[in-house]
């Protein structure tokens, strides 16, 4: 499927994809992990990760909209997290189909183009005269992916006055206004880091949580201005790129000032459930670090805990 | 049954444009012509990877003369199964065509293949076999031929030829046939009538290949005539429900009438290595075959 999903993507069909995050194996495990999902980021979907069965829905929708402007045309892929969301029970607000379809029309069927018996005779696919060309289209789909990022907060501002729920929208951070420390993540256990800013903030701790939404289009200027001023960046990975770390931390790491203090942790592989306690102790253990010593910069830290048995 | 002067009509009409990346006496260009005339240039194709991916030419320019979509090897199949329900509800009634490799599709397209066959797609599959990776240079694929020599069979193939037909048969779709280039009228009745079942069908196209079989290129045709004539290749068909042995083959499947099986190796490289006890097996290899299509027409008449 790898290889389709880049075919699917530079063929710049509008398609939509909901993905269930889950561990690859070996050993066989069926739980929640990003890594597959992070897997395909240089194929040319956009890649959205939802936080809540609520933000899934709501991602799907708006995927819609987003991959048919004629602005973006490229597929979207919506990532949920295994058995967390993907088998969660949790209440949901669907609009009429009334709402939706007077916010998203028919797609235009012409948009790319259309291949049927008897039509015109257009190849899609074959070998390009020149290399060059398809360089080209590679730098045809950097510009969408740019366009992209402008369609979405349209999209989503359409959206919040359709349904009432209003989105980042490429990324949210909580309580990062007056925040000299910002934490990072993705996708569900999101939640659990907001309970961990809750605890810390009421110990005094001028910490908040930045939460990427999409990470394609990558929110570079999103992040750079949510970190602008702060302190320390810690980055939580629930995946991991062998012989390099987290895909987060080491795409974000690229935009941290160097004195600015910097933590990646790769936590929660296979699945494993983190703690707002442990995501607690975590954070509070960088930011005391950095206050004591200056800025540290530490790109991976594998946070394993001890099992019994 | 299409007629001669039917085919001559279609004799000056260039379904593919001259100049192409073929090579010389390629079987890929008759037999997509053939297609071409049965469903008068009219149907979209689906081209997995292979030598028709090349053939046509480079972007921006094409020379097939209808909508091509050029598809990674696994996919065809379920391409083209989106695109059929697509245009059908766009109210368009026309064929849509898989035009493929044996590569494609008795190895690497098989799990969409067989996907598509057993949801009773609305498409038409033609498999054209040459026989092996002949684009990539000539590597053994799933219907090479036992003892054939290839790149990655130097000494022979020591695997027998995959009945892709017949698996398909098996799938229990509404259409399956076999057929040759070097029998159009055959090939294109075949096309014809399987445009008048709905569902899955799938023709599998026996395509002799100059380079790939050692063979000079002036032999593609007399290669194909010579596989029906020997018995090596049986023509056939299957139509909802019932067997028959297409009109080139009957006469066939009486053994004595087929030539020596050695008229058809000769002439192919690929075969030179063959010990005569190697063509004794070949030709047991044959009559089991014939055994075997013979009892089916029996139970699907």
């Amino acid at each position: 499927m790898y290889e389709m999903l880049w075919w699917a993507a530079a063929s710049r069909v509008p398609l939509v994809m909901a993905v269930v995050t889950r561990v690859l194996g070996p050993p066989w495990n069926i739980h929640d992990e990003h890594t597959d999902l992070l897997a395909i980021r240089d194929s040319g979907w956009i890649i959205g990760m939802a936080q809540n069965v609520q933000e899934a829905f709501d991602m799907t929708l708006t995927a819609f909209k987003i991959s048919e402007d004629e602005k973006v045309l490229l597929p979207v892929a919506i990532g949920l997290d295994g058995f967390i969301l993907s088998h969660t029970a949790e209440p949901l607000d669907i609009p009429s189909q009334e709402d939706v379809d007077s916010w998203l029309p028919p797609r235009n069927p012409r948009i790319p183009y259309t291949i049927e018996p008897g039509g015109e005779p257009i190849t899609m696919g074959n070998l390009p005269k020149n290399d060059v060309y398809h360089a080209l289209l590679k730098k045809y789909m950097d510009e969408s992916m740019e366009n992209a990022k402008k369609v979405i907060a349209e999209v989503y501002d359409e959206y919040g006055k359709l349904t009432g729920r209003n989105y980042g929208p490429l990324t949210e951070c909580y309580r990062c206004s007056d925040a000299r420390y910002i934490a990072v993540s993705m996708g569900a256990w999101s939640g659990d880091i907001m309970g961990a800013i809750e605890r810390l903030r009421d110990e005094g701790y001028p910490v908040g949580l930045l939460r990427i939404r999409y990470l394609r289009p990558f929110p570079e200027e999103d992040i750079t201005a949510w970190i602008n001023g702060a302190k320390g960046v810690i980055v939580f990975d629930r995946d991991y790129s062998a012989g390099l770390g987290g895909v987060l931390a080491s795409e974000i790491s690229g935009f941290i000032p160097s004195n600015v203090s910097f933590e990646g942790v790769l936590a929660g592989l296979g699945g494993f459930d983190v703690s707002p306690d442990e995501f607690r102790g975590i954070i509070k253990e960088f930011i005391d670090k950095t206050e004591r010593e200056g800025p540290i910069k530490i790109r991976k830290y594998w946070y394993i805990p001890k099992v019994e048995g | 049954m299409v007629t001669m002067t039917e085919l001559h009509k279609y004799g000056t009409r260039k379904f593919i444009m001259p100049g192409t990346a073929a090579c010389p006496g390629c079987p890929l260009q008759v037999g997509m012509r053939q297609l071409a005339m049965a469903l008068d240039g009219k149907f979209v194709m689906v081209i997995p990877a292979g030598c028709s991916s090349i053939i046509p030419g480079t972007a921006p320019y094409t020379a097939y003369t209808v909508p091509v979509l050029h598809v990674p090897f696994a996919s065809s199949p379920a391409v083209a199964s989106g695109i059929v329900r697509a245009v059908r509800q766009r109210g368009n009634e026309g064929p849509v065509v898989v035009w493929a490799g044996d590569g494609a599709t008795a190895d690497i397209g098989f799990a969409t293949l067989s996907g598509a066959a057993y949801r009773n797609e609305d498409i038409l599959y033609i498999m054209a076999d040459n026989e092996a990776y002949m684009n990539t240079g000539i590597q053994a694929s799933g219907t090479t031929p036992w003892m054939a020599w290839t790149t990655t069979s130097p000494r022979g193939k020591t695997e027998d030829k995959k009945d892709v037909a017949l698996i398909m048969l098996m799938h229990k779709v509404p259409y399956v046939a076999t057929a040759s280039i070097a029998y159009p009228m055959d090939f294109i009745d075949k096309v014809r009538r399987a445009m008048q079942v709905k569902g899955f069908r799938f023709i599998h196209l026996h395509a002799p290949c100059p380079p790939g079989w050692k063979m000079d290129d002036a032999y593609t045709i007399r290669a194909a005539r010579l596989a029906v004539e020997t018995g090596a290749w049986i023509l056939w068909e299957y139509n909802q429900g019932k067997l028959t042995i297409s009109p080139p083959s009957i006469p066939f499947k009486d053994r004595a009438r087929r030539k020596p099986l050695e008229e058809y190796l000769k002439i192919q490289g690929r075969f030179a290595h063959l010990k005569p006890e190697d063509i004794k097996l070949m030709e047991e290899k044959i009559d089991r075959q014939w055994d075997l299509i013979l009892k089916l027409a029996e139970i699907y008449k």
